[in-house]
């Protein structure tokens, strides 16, 4: 019985919850951008849809979902309805590693905040996201038309060129906390008493930036720049499948947001976990110290958004291969070194 | 749309077809790019989406119609095509505007050449991927279309002047309400600027992008702030006064060596010099009538005229042939838009897609003046 509930039961539980709230918390962010934006833009975004426009993430889905779904004549038919799920798919699991919040006790058991930790959790996240890149490229191939297969050329070539810079920048974290284990990441700046952010300054800088770049978002959005290439890889998707990709691309962000936190600004903590002047800060719940800090990177994609012009391909390339990974692996060496010689 | 590449994956070129329902491609224009991956080895505009024979129709209106008309060849500075004409019947009637006219002509062109501008940088900076200036320079753009609105009823397609000088006097306020706008614009170009005349994407995107020598420029017949950017000091306001540009004082911006960045520049500093154009206009219109002596009835000599002044996207020119009756016998436009748009395929050449996007907003090109 007790082996029923906690490896099927609460996992499923869990596992029910991160399905059904994901696609909220996109629905919410979509709304947000489109908010915060209009405000950056001094004009007042969506106000129709309900008061204030709050149902306009409600409105939505439910225009994609009536919309007509078109497949192009010359499609691959197969690949063509694939590949949006093989994009959304790994947006939603990867996910399952990633804790929310401390451990707490529910009808007298311990119910952890996330659904399984992994001893090789950031291994995990790395391989899983990447697979996301396969549905754009399969995607656009599938098309059988020009800037959609431009498109996913375009993003095929800047994910993979990104995911190295972005591996790196984490090795510095993996080298303080000595674990693979997202869970232990956390717990270790715990012990530290510090978020490893003050210790890998430059690391997070360069996590970030692979990370907006792995997400397609400005000013890395070259996969679909609509002034160029139409809509990108997802020129000919309209309808529900179109709504697939856009749920993924905003899940990522959401990813993102989140192992930037759980990696480099200790996660559930609050600020200076071990200083217990500031002990008054336990009284907002761990789940949503974690919230807020995911908050404020979702509002820097936004404003990134608002801010900047786009990169061009070649730009793009030379900036990941040139600058950010020379900087990942000098910060790799640097940390190594320092590792080495302050543990000891 | 493809010829040779069936799968696509077999050709080492691709064909694309850039418009004419493209997002930034302006309007109706399309371009036929043939593309090495992503690097352009040739281009070809393809026009004619939006011809509506404006030049043909001045020839079945009387003058006075045909203004109105004209009004939609380039709908974003439709002042300018208005002074343009009403200039060149002027002259084939030698007569002159009188001085109050002249003045009014002035401020309102030099906004149009303002709002132009704006919309100019909108568009390009959205093309290129930020969208806020975008929305800013509407904000300003829409307090010169209130102007307008204000003073004649329209706010794009104006008819704001007549042959002989202007239809409506100043409207009570209109001096304070430019005057409103003239001191807050400055602080907004800034803004603008601080967006981004300095960010490190903005420089990458346009330095060296789509560069277009002095020579070449000449040679294709480039005008306006396109040839400007090239460091060619040529405004025909300077060169060749007319209306009452002699009277004010203002500077030909010019950049070097003529790539997308030095043009942005100069339409800047040319938002700027507009606007002092206007200040200086504004604090002196001179008392007296708005239309010259003339008979009611258009009937200009026999004979032909060419007029040109300097419209926002260049030179824009009028060669009207009268046979004496109210009708011209032949109303041809040298809109600077259609002449402009021929060094694209020199100025594209080897740049990849993206630029070509940026080019073409740089060029400011409008589809309704190159149609017509």
């Amino acid at each position: 019985m007790d082996f029923a509930i906690n490896y099927v039961l609460i996992p499923l539980i869990k596992i029910a919850l991160i399905l059904a709230i994901l696609p909220l918390l996109v629905a919410a962010l979509t709304l947000a951008e489109r908010k915060v934006i209009a405000f950056m833009q001094v004009r007042l975004g969506p106000m129709r849809v309900g008061p204030w426009g709050l149902l306009q993430p409600i409105a939505d889905p439910i225009k994609l979902l009536l919309k007509e779904d078109i497949i192009p004549e010359r499609a691959d038919r197969w690949i063509f309805t694939l590949a949006p799920v093989i994009c959304l798919i790994p947006a939603f699991i990867v996910l399952a590693v990633i804790p929310i919040g401390r451990t707490i006790s529910v009808f007298g058991k311990p119910v952890t905040m996330y659904v399984t930790d992994l001893n090789i959790g950031v291994l995990y996240v790395l391989s899983i996201s990447s697979v996301g890149v396969l549905g754009i490229i399969l995607g656009g191939w599938a098309s059988n038309s020009k800037y959609p297969l431009l498109g996913a050329l375009r993003s095929a070539a800047q994910m993979v060129s990104y995911e190295v810079a972005l591996g790196f920048s984490i090795i510095g974290v993996l080298m303080l906390a000595g674990s693979l284990s997202l869970v232990s990441i956390v717990e270790s700046q715990k012990n530290e008493g510090i978020w490893y952010v003050f210790f890998q300054p430059l690391g997070f800088i360069l996590f970030f930036i692979c990370g907006v770049a792995e997400t397609n978002r400005a000013p890395f959005d070259l996969p679909e720049a609509e002034s160029e290439l139409v809509a990108g890889f997802h020129t000919e998707y309209s309808g529900f499948r179109f709504s697939l990709f856009f749920l993924a691309e905003y899940a990522n962000m959401i990813t993102v947001s989140a192992m930037a936190v759980t990696l480099f600004w200790g996660g559930w903590l609050r600020p200076f976990p071990n200083v217990s002047a500031l002990a008054f800060l336990d009284l907002i719940p761990p789940v949503l110290w974690f919230a807020a800090k995911v908050v404020v990177f979702l509002y820097f994609y936004l404003w990134f958004r608002a801010s900047w012009p786009r990169y061009r391909y070649d730009q793009l390339m030379k900036v990941g291969w040139q600058i950010l990974l020379p900087l990942a692996l000098a910060n790799v060496i640097v940390t190594a070194i320092l590792v080495v010689l302050l543990r000891k | 749309m493809s010829t040779k590449d069936e799968t696509l994956f077999d050709a080492s070129e691709v064909t694309v077809s850039m418009g004419p329902q493209h997002p930034s491609t302006h309007g109706v224009l399309q371009v036929k790019l043939r593309l090495d991956g992503e690097r352009v080895i040739d281009a070809e505009c393809i026009i004619g989406y939006l011809h509506r024979g404006v030049e043909k129709l001045g020839e079945a209106q009387t003058y006075g119609q045909f203004v109105p008309t004209l009004d939609r060849m380039d709908y974003i500075a439709a002042v300018s095509n208005c002074l343009g004409f009403c200039e060149a019947i002027e002259k084939l009637l030698g007569i002159t505007a009188p001085p109050r006219a002249q003045y009014i002509r002035v401020i309102m062109t030099e906004l149009n050449r303002i709002s132009s501008h704006l919309l100019w940088l909108g568009t390009h900076a959205l093309d290129i991927g930020a969208m806020t200036v975008f929305l800013y320079a509407f904000r300003e753009r829409e307090e010169i279309l209130k102007i307008f609105e204000n003073y004649c009823g329209a706010r794009l397609t104006t008819h704001m002047f007549r042959i002989g000088g202007t239809q409506y006097e100043i409207y009570d306020g209109f001096q304070n309400q430019v005057r409103a706008f003239l001191k807050d614009f400055p602080r907004h170009v800034d803004e603008y600027e601080t967006l981004l005349t300095e960010n490190r994407i903005w420089i990458g995107r346009t330095r060296g992008v789509g560069v277009l020598s002095a020579k070449d420029a000449i040679d294709l017949g480039v005008t306006g702030p396109a040839l400007r950017g090239s460091g060619v000091d040529w405004d025909l306001r300077k060169a060749k006064p007319y209306a009452a540009y002699s009277e004010f004082e203002f500077d030909i911006p010019t950049g070097e060596p003529g790539d997308t960045y030095d043009r942005y520049m100069v339409r800047i500093q040319e938002m700027r010099q507009a606007a002092r154009i206007v200040a200086q206009a504004i604090e002196k219109i001179p008392d007296g009538p708005l239309m010259a002596k003339m008979s009611k009835i258009i009937k200009p000599p026999i004979g032909d005229i060419y007029h040109s002044i300097e419209a926002p996207k260049g030179e824009l020119g009028y060669y009207i042939v009268s046979d004496g009756s109210t009708q011209a016998y032949r109303a041809r436009v040298r809109p600077p838009s259609f002449v402009n748009l021929q060094a694209l395929k020199k100025m594209v050449k080897g740049h990849m897609v993206a630029d070509v996007v940026a080019i073409i907003g740089t060029l400011d090109i409008v589809l309704g003046e190159i149609d017509r």
